[in-house]
């Protein structure tokens, strides 16, 4: 009997790890995407391996979420990441009072945590700002997101899963009754469409899941919430930097190579297809960040760049949580054959594909458990390495 | 008020079995932009069908470099108004000695599994890196921590390199630079590797490479150390100590 067939469209963090995911569980698969490797918001991330405490206050189901997959991560794809942890620091009375609920949640979500003083966390990053009331070290870490992505598909490839990148999804092939049995593509470097057949379709388009799920005559069940990145052109401090307090515009500092990036502004947007940056967003970087490191304003920009989030469930920017959701159409609309998955955070890539290949594998009677968590990814350069 | 100047923007196109051509966007762009946003603008407001790689558009992926002016590029960092001026063109190719995927993609599989024939560091310890923003002396405790390597395997230098034009089996300006970075000491199987025809002695001195690295490896003085340590581990061998 050949192995069933599953297309997944996109090659973002959630196809990736997907594709690698079914893969493992013996399905041909088959990922399409419009771009190459983390053409959209993937790429664009900043890069925060999050233990979970920036969600720990507000919200917890992310921020437990964020501490397994961030210790999982750390074991199986070493080589993409910074394991050089990250400091909280507070720096005014209203961080001070921050403080308890935050020692409380991370408690809760049992996310290790360390007080330290003032002269401790000077002494540690000698580059944050000298004002600084009190510090907490959390396991936080940076990883480079082209390559994460990389090693998940390298992997994936290895293991069969084929790549057609700079194919991009037209329209769904439909089974007569109502069902989808496959994608309508255009191969964008031959300037050719073809059909392409397959058992079940995944759609991991993220911020763009709503175009895709509306080919299909379905609702959009994601909300696309940009924000902007700045790159500056020194490395300021070895671990991820967050300001004490509830998640704010341009709050967390992560470095990178010889950078630091400072991030992040949320917003609700329609078309993410270009989203243009503004230079009020670029300032509002800058005054946030140099409170954290006072040197920023020193320093010269090298990057600067927006990425949309895909954030699912109800309310609006900073209020929506971070978990991720899996929707088979087949229970939400009675359109077998297509399943999206949508939400979530770099950092819980893995267990948003365990869950996806989950509900795949119930689809087509695989039974197979998921072994991802003890899988370590072969070299992310195997991706580009190992012939299609 | 962001500053408006409108470019023609000549990107070159290329599809599977044509013949390669150059195609003109006339645009308003923010000369404060970066190249690659001039260049995804063309896609997502102009033509669909143009391909071309990026991903992390702040100098640490790699994905993005391209011929700008005629030079290599890293196009995310590279400003719109460093290249061109208002009212000018903006001419835009894909990275030479790498076949063409289509228009400004290009194909990385031989320069990577070249990386990884010389396995290449991933990440290394901080107190490893040559690093000297901010200027400070590490402190003992930094050794353990870790981070991603300078080289960003972007290709740039490949595509400058004219040695790398004559022929495809040059291991190339970051495969050898990498090698340099682990030190045949520390890992004596690349001797063989770099002490070649096609290795460390096919290298010309042009310095191309190292006038087009974005990100600070400085492949030529690294090639010209690696010759060094080549000759260094003959001659240890020749008087027996090694």
């Amino acid at each position: 009997m050949s192995k069933p067939h599953v297309i997944v469209i996109g090659a973002g963090f959630t196809g990736v790890a997907t594709a690698h995911d079914l893969a493992l569980r013996g399905c041909d698969v088959t990922v399409v995407e419009r771009g190459d490797i983390c053409h959209g918001t993937s790429g664009r991330t900043h890069g925060l391996l999050h233990s979970g405490g920036r969600y720990a206050v507000k919200d917890k189901e992310s921020a437990v979420e964020c501490i397994d997959e961030n210790l999982i991560l750390r074991k199986i794809v070493p080589q993409v990441i910074e394991p050089n942890g990250g400091l909280f620091i507070g720096l005014n009375e209203s961080d001070l009072a921050y403080a308890e609920q935050f020692i409380e949640s991370c408690e809760e979500c049992h996310i290790p945590l360390e007080e330290l003083k003032p002269q401790d966390a000077l002494k540690l990053e000698p580059n944050i700002n000298p004002k600084v009331l009190t510090a907490f070290l959390i396991p936080d870490g940076t990883f480079d997101p082209l390559r994460l992505a990389l090693a998940f598909a390298g992997t994936a490839k290895h293991n069969g899963a084929k790549f057609r990148t700079y194919h991009e999804v037209q329209g769904f092939v439909m089974d007569g009754q109502g069902n989808v049995c496959g994608v309508k593509v255009l191969d964008r470097a031959a300037n050719k469409t073809e059909e392409m057949r397959a058992d079940v379709v995944v759609n991991a388009t993220g911020a763009w899941s709503g175009e895709v799920t509306a080919m299909a005559g379905l609702d959009a069940p994601v909300k696309p919430t940009p924000g902007i990145m700045v790159a500056y052109d020194q490395r300021f401090v070895q671990r991820a930097l967050n300001r004490l307090n509830v998640p704010s515009d341009g709050d967390i500092i992560l470095p990178q190579r010889r950078m630091v990036v400072v991030g992040t502004t949320s917003y609700d947007a329609e078309n993410v297809d270009y989203i243009p940056v503004t230079d009020d967003q670029i300032k509002l970087m800058l005054e946030r960040g140099s409170e954290l490191i006072p040197g920023i304003r020193n320093s010269k920009p090298r990057g600067i760049y927006m990425a949309a989030r895909p954030l699912v469930g109800g309310g609006s920017g900073r209020s929506m949580a971070r978990t991720f959701k899996c929707y088979d159409h087949k229970e939400t609309h009675n359109i077998d054959g297509l399943v999206t998955i949508t939400g979530g955070k770099a950092t819980t890539l893995r267990a948003m594909a365990e869950k996806t290949a989950d509900v795949v594998c119930a689809k087509l009677d695989i039974t197979t458990p998921c072994v991802t968590k003890e899988t370590p990814l072969l070299s992310y350069r195997q991706y580009y390495a190992s012939p299609n | 008020m962001s500053e408006k100047w409108n470019i023609i923007l000549r990107i070159y196109r290329q599809k599977e079995g044509e013949a390669p051509h150059m195609d003109n966007f006339q645009m308003e762009v923010n000369p404060d932009e970066y190249v690659i946003d001039a260049v995804e603008r063309a896609w997502a407001f102009h033509d669909r069908t143009i391909c071309f790689r990026h991903a992390c558009h702040h100098s640490t992926c790699g994905a993005c470099g391209m011929r700008v002016n005629g030079v290599e590029k890293l196009t995310c960092i590279t400003l719109i108004r460093d290249v061109t001026y208002d009212g000018a063109t903006l001419k835009v190719e894909p990275l030479r000695n790498f076949p063409v995927v289509s228009d400004l993609a290009v194909d990385m599989g031989l320069f990577y599994r070249k990386m990884e024939k010389v396995d290449a560091r991933a990440v290394l310890p901080v107190t490893e890196a040559e690093i000297e923003n901010p200027p400070r002396k590490w402190a003992s405790e930094d050794s353990e921590y870790i981070r991603l390597s300078d080289c960003i395997e972007c290709g740039l230098c490949i595509s400058a390199c004219p040695i790398m034009a004559t022929t495809p089996e040059y291991l190339g300006p970051a495969p050898l630079a990498a090698a340099q970075d682990h030190g045949i000491h520390r890992k004596p199987e690349l001797l063989s590797i770099v002490d070649c025809e096609d290795g460390v002695w096919r290298c010309h001195s042009a310095f191309e490479c190292t006038a087009v690295c974005p990100s600070f490896v400085d492949p030529a003085r690294r090639i010209m150390d690696l010759r060094k340590q080549v000759v260094g581990t003959r001659l240890s061998k020749l008087i027996g100590k090694a």
